[in-house]
């Protein structure tokens, strides 16, 4: 069994008012100098076997059908 | 013959009864469909009701979107057949499913917004809002935390372009959705989305006003008229 990671943001150009919530409390509890904080999710999916082209392949097409709406949000597949 | 419109309930739907009393008020026969049946029984029309379908899980409509009840629906209304009113969370699944364009994200204020809301009805000619007339403001109600319209630049020009925004808010932007959007409609104006809630003002004793039933007397006439609606 072997793990693929899938990292999934918003595009840029979607406002994410939660990542700007938490830049909010950045700033009052002291944490200097952070300018930004955008928020995404991170899928930890365990795969059958090794992590060969054709398994990523499928997490590919996984991450585009279902975890991620790519109307809105870009991802990102890869080994754990 | 009665018009037989169908309310889907998906596993946390909240606002499928008052859907069907809204489809009973306006004089249609409301039909419970199961989010886990491919089958449609047969009926004119759909509403996906509001809600938190599978608990919002993943994103709001995201699996709903999956569901086997959807494997029928989705080819029918894409063609223009099938008339379909999402509100809501039924908004949501209909931009998951890819019937609208577009998706709706965490209000900008990050609180749920829960009150009565005037909108102004944009588009009186698609299958849903053909008893409405074009700049009419009606009173529903708003109750949601993911309302906030986006799309991109391109799309929200087409949109407008084509006329087919069917409803803005009026009074200030509830949620921060682009344009001040509250419902679009497809290419064929038989598939609605709108974030309000109109089924739950339809009745004196439970809503602001009455003038939401005009989405469920829309359909009948539509259905009534028998010709495809326009968008």
């Amino acid at each position: 069994m072997a793990r693929v990671v899938v990292d999934v943001m918003l595009k840029p150009e979607i406002l994410d008012p939660q990542g700007q919530a938490i830049a909010g409390a950045c700033s009052r509890l002291g944490f200097e100098g952070i300018e930004q904080v955008r928020q995404g999710k991170r899928f930890e999916v365990e795969v059958e076997g090794e992590v060969d082209e054709a398994k990523l392949a499928d997490v590919r097409r996984l991450a585009e059908t279902l975890l991620a709406n790519t109307v809105i949000e870009n991802f990102e597949v890869r080994p754990a | 013959m009665t018009a037989r419109v169908g309310v889907v309930t998906f596993p946390g739907s909240l606002d499928d009864k008052d859907a069907a009393r809204a489809v009973s008020l306006a004089g249609a026969e409301p039909v419970a469909l199961w989010h886990a049946d491919a089958d449609l029984k047969g009926v004119d029309a759909v509403v996906l009701p509001g809600g938190f379908s599978y608990g919002d899980y993943l994103r709001c409509g995201a699996i709903a979107r999956f569901a086997p009840l959807m494997s029928e629906l989705v080819p029918a209304a894409r063609s223009g057949a099938l008339p379909v009113l999402g509100i809501c969370n039924g908004f949501q699944i209909l931009c998951e499913s890819h019937l609208l364009p577009g998706a709706l994200t965490r209000n900008s204020s990050l609180r749920f917004v829960n009150r009565d809301q005037v909108l102004r009805v944009e588009n009186a000619r698609t299958a849903w809002t053909n008893g409405y007339t074009e700049g009419q403001e009606i009173l529903v109600v708003l109750k949601s935390g993911e309302g906030s319209y986006v799309a991109d630049e391109e799309t929200l020009d087409r949109l407008e372009a084509e006329g087919r925004v069917i409803a803005r808010y009026v009074g200030g932007n509830p949620n921060g959705s682009r344009r001040d959007i509250a419902g679009i409609t497809n290419e064929h104006g038989n598939v609605v989305g709108l974030m309000p809630h109109p089924e739950h003002a339809v009745e004196a004793l439970t809503g602001p006003s009455t003038e939401g039933l005009g989405f469920f007397t829309s359909i009948l006439s539509h259905l009534a008229a028998g010709a495809p609606a326009h968008a």
